[in-house]
């Protein structure tokens, strides 16, 4: 049973993932959320709210909070973003509505937005809330969403609200994407991505699972379905696939079994299929997904964790936030890194050869002739971002792809072909969580008015 | 020269105090030992709990509101007066005197409407060794029920009788403590003086029910299933107990020396009470939420601040705002205030935007970049259309390597230009509500302008149109 994870069937090796991957940031007991909801101020036109991709009325649910109207406020959140309960766990907020957030002019800490949405979502759901509709009558407009992944959940969540028939199709066992199987685990854990999720199934939307759109055969047995297919059966398709692998680690030895690049090895220990980490560690890259590799390793008892990057702090492309939390779980950077070759024996790495690199006169990165050196290590994991699918987008019958991104029209997601809809990170390149559920749900809308134009047409 | 420092010293109707903080007569004065040791906290007296016939109390007593990040804004209790046994309460009274005989010991007194009751008790407080007597003519609960407390306070008639009941007997200082429950407290205040007590006290609790709890329906506080009317106060209530001392001591058939009660909570109160003619203030509220130690900041707040202000004692300052207050129809109608914005301290927030909208007279406006800073501008916006505009706003998580470092232009100041409210002074009224709702200290300020006009009150005006209509 590959990856065999649902909310019931959770192992020890997840209670042991569980163990060592606590809350980043625990939820708040009731009476702290008021205290802290009762510190907003209320802004008009607040900036947090325009700060939030999905713009999420945040001192309307902070206020709703204040007041005791605990379900109004899941329910204002939900109504900006299906996601909510995720998003208050994955989102970047020091970017977002906490860095906007007016108290830090005041000298003072912003609001724990975060944290308030947490309280409002966990609370909605331990009392058995679901989903609101936005139309009681059952439409024939059908509408197909290839993945699974936040943008799609959104856009498929937005659609069947309204009363519309959407299938979502999917390549993997499990929905969620991201979601499910990259995210840090003290952050958002898979069981509670998959929780979310089958709130928008019991909506009536159906997941398709084992499904590769125009792929070779389909997992399970599920077969490969075509493009021509959804086109056939579908009045609308809406892609969101995201990103496909991750970039190789192009150098002598990279393709060493002990060579495991962070996606994969985030989604090993999330499922539990690896739960201790032995001796030393390289992580190569200095991006957000790096720093949840390297911090994970640490937490899995990783003696020595290394980040190696060519630059420096200040062109690393991870949030200044995730910066501070490595250093805090131990992790090492080594700047000015390049990372050259990979050395092993029959069984396992046994260092990685670097040199120095520098910037000439130009501004470009070089390397320093006869710098070489070694660094020990037993593992090797390279973060150097993913790869868009573009073998996949090239299939999309005239559907404009630049630089391996669907181009789309930003207000309604729709492509050069009227049919097609995108969103998420094969649109924008990789982004957050809260810009795909953004995207499916500006489509989802967009598509419904279509639909309901055609309607009284 | 040393200024020596202010003498908090006090002579209240007779009454001496070595300061003006006393406990009223609550639950923090029930008992010897409590009020011995509110003395060595630093109270300069106390008003024991009402003594008079014994009764049976309840359970549960109290309830409150919260504002908000503060307990206890508002507090009511349902208690009666003391359920200790009178010769337990008059042994204790002397013991206290005994040992503290430089501090002020009141005795709060009710009992029936029956003068041979009031000449026993008053007598028997006094032997006992009170400094002075005060009436409890204000209970708004229970006691009331029974003919006394406010039942007596609420009739003008009965106030002046029993006062001249207790005055015929008393040798120390009546004082009588005013009921707010009533349409005008200078009535009451009058019946007392011209009953011939010596000072008042003001106010006792406002009548109340606290709040309902939503689940069982049943109002605060719950005794078995029921609640019923409770005395109201704590710091909600001090501007209606400002407000009714302001009433009292302006009025020439009223005015006596005053023990101001009613959310005294820190010293700046005392002073307000004080600068409205109070001798001495009265605490119970934030005694009860803090306990005794809450004096020592109230004598050293005061102390300090007169020492700022050169006085040397709380007759320097006491009813200087009395000549501040005045009815409406004397204020000067030419006199006016327009709100200001300090740029560099807005965070912001639009609270300012959004209450003069939907509060105030629509004159502060988000136009600071499009329009032009000074003089008219008409690109009046509505709340709903800039909320619309926002709504309609694509936004994106900003990703280092995605985004190019754009620059951006926030003005010259902290928060984006866009986001700093202008006022439009040739509309603006001068209402106050912005600067009220503004977070920031000091943000927004009212400043006067110069209308141009010589003074003229609602009075004159109309005396003239009166005058020259008739002409």
């Amino acid at each position: 049973m590959e990856g065999g994870l649902t909310v019931q069937n959770m192992a020890s090796e997840q209670r042991e993932i569980e163990r060592l991957f606590p809350d980043l940031h625990p939820p708040l007991a009731r009476q702290a959320a008021v205290i802290e909801a009762d510190r907003c101020l209320n802004c008009f036109d607040a900036p947090c709210t325009g700060a939030c991709p999905t713009h999420i009325d945040v001192p309307r649910f902070i206020k709703k909070i204040a007041s005791g109207n605990l379900r109004g406020a899941a329910l204002s959140l939900l109504d900006a973003n299906v996601l909510a309960g995720s998003c208050s766990r994955v989102c970047p907020v020091a970017v977002l509505c906490e860095g906007a957030c007016v108290m830090h002019r005041h000298h003072q800490r912003p609001i724990e937005i975060a944290r308030l949405q947490r309280h409002a979502m966990d609370s909605f759901h331990a009392s058995g809330g679901t989903l609101p509709s936005k139309s009681m009558e059952e439409r024939t407009g059908r509408i197909a969403c290839v993945g699974a992944g936040p943008a799609s959940l959104a856009a498929a969540a937005e659609l069947r609200q309204r009363g519309f028939q959407v299938t979502v199709f999917e390549k993997r066992p499990l929905p969620g994407g991201l979601n499910t199987y990259g995210i840090a685990e003290y952050k958002l854990r898979a069981t509670d991505s998959l929780s979310e999720i089958e709130w928008i199934a019991e909506l009536g939307v159906e997941f398709r699972y084992g499904v590769d759109i125009e792929g070779d055969i389909g997992v399970e047995g599920n077969g490969a379905v075509s493009l021509a297919d959804l086109e056939r059966d579908f009045d609308f398709v809406f892609v969101g696939v995201g990103l496909g692998a991750m970039h190789r680690l192009g150098v002598p030895g990279g393709d060493h079994p002990g060579v495991v690049d962070a996606l994969q090895f985030i989604e090993d220990y999330k499922l539990g299929a690896i739960t201790a980490v032995r001796g030393r560690v390289v992580v190569v890259g200095a991006g957000n997904t790096a720093i949840d590799a390297a911090n994970a390793a640490r937490r899995l008892g990783a003696s020595e964790v290394r980040i190696v990057y060519r630059r420096t702090e200040e062109c690393m492309s991870a949030f200044d936030f995730e910066y501070e939390h490595a250093k805090q779980e131990g992790v090492q950077f080594q700047w000015w890194t390049q990372l050259v070759a990979v050395h092993a024996s029959e069984t396992a790495v046994e260092w990685v050869e670097c040199m120095t690199t520098k910037t000439d006169s130009q501004g470009r990165l070089t390397v320093v002739e006869g710098s070489n050196f070694r660094i020990p290590c037993e593992l090797v994991i390279p973060a150097l971002g993913q790869s868009p699918l573009l073998e996949l987008l090239a299939k999309l019958r005239d559907v404009q792809v630049e630089n391996g991104r669907v181009v789309v029209d930003r207000e309604t997601g729709q492509t050069s072909n009227r049919r097609y809809f995108a969103g998420g990170d094969c649109v924008n390149g990789g982004r957050e969580v809260v810009d795909a559920v953004a995207d499916g749900k500006r489509a989802g809308m967009a598509i419904a008015k279509l639909l309901e134009v055609a309607y009284v047409a | 020269m040393l200024r020596s420092a202010p003498n908090l010293a006090v002579n209240f109707a007779g009454i001496q105090s070595p300061n003006p903080f006393w406990l009223a007569s609550a639950p923090p004065t029930n008992s010897g030992e409590q009020v011995m040791r509110a003395f060595d906290a630093g109270w300069g007296g106390a008003v024991w709990k009402t003594i008079g016939e014994p009764v049976t109390n309840v359970s549960s007593r109290y309830s409150s509101i919260d504002g908000k990040g503060q307990r206890m804004m508002g507090f009511s209790n349902i208690e009666l007066i003391s359920d200790r046994p009178l010769e337990v309460n008059l042994r204790e009274i002397a013991e206290v005197k005994r040992r503290f005989p430089m501090h002020a010991v009141i005795v709060s007194l009710m009992v029936e409407s029956k003068r041979e009751a009031w000449h026993r008790i008053v007598q028997q407080a006094e032997d006992a060794g009170a400094d002075g007597l005060e009436l409890n003519f204000g209970c708004p609960h229970g006691m009331n029920e029974r003919g006394m407390g406010s039942a007596v306070g609420q009739v003008p008639e009965y106030t002046e009788m029993i006062t001249a009941w207790v005055k015929e007997k008393a040798r120390t200082p009546v004082i009588v403590k005013l009921t707010p429950n009533i349409s005008d407290i200078r009535v009451i205040a009058r019946a007392a003086k011209r009953g011939g007590a010596d000072a008042l006290a003001a106010i006792n609790t406002i009548s109340s029910i606290t709040s309902i709890d939503l689940d069982t329906f049943i109002p605060r506080p719950n005794v078995g299933g029921r609640s019923s009317h409770g005395g109201y106060c704590g710091p909600a209530v001090k501007p209606i107990a400002l407000n009714m001392v302001e009433q009292v001591m302006s009025d020439r058939e009223s005015t006596l020396p005053i023990s101001g009660i009613g959310g005294v909570a820190e010293w700046r109160d005392a002073a307000e009470f004080m600068l409205l003619g109070a001798g001495t203030v009265q605490v119970c509220t934030a005694a009860m939420h803090y306990g005794y130690r809450i004096v020592e900041d109230m004598i050293d707040g005061l102390t300090n601040w007169m020492s700022e202000k050169g006085f040397s004692s709380i007759e320097e300052f006491r009813g200087r705002s009395l000549a501040k207050v005045t009815e409406w129809k004397h204020l000067d109608l030419n006199y006016k205030v327009v709100a200001r914005i300090d740029e560099a301290k807005c965070i912001g927030c639009g609270l300012c935007y959004t209450a003069c909208w939907d509060g105030a007279h629509q004159c502060i406006h988000l136009d600071r970049v499009t329009g032009p800073v000074d003089g008219p501008v008409e690109m009046h916006a509505k709340p709903a259309t800039i909320e619309e505009a926002s709504r309609r706003s694509l936004t994106v998580t900003p990703i280092a390597k995605l985004d190019p470092p754009a620059a951006r232009d926030h003005g010259p100041f902290a928060t984006p230009l866009a986001r700093i409210p202008r006022v439009d002074e040739t509309e603006c009224v001068g209402c106050n509500l912005c600067s009220l709702v503004c977070p920031v200290e000091e943000c927004i300020t009212m400043i006067e302008v110069d209308t141009g006009l010589k003074p003229e009150t609602w009075d004159e005006r109309s005396r003239a149109t009166v005058e020259g209509s008739t002409c």
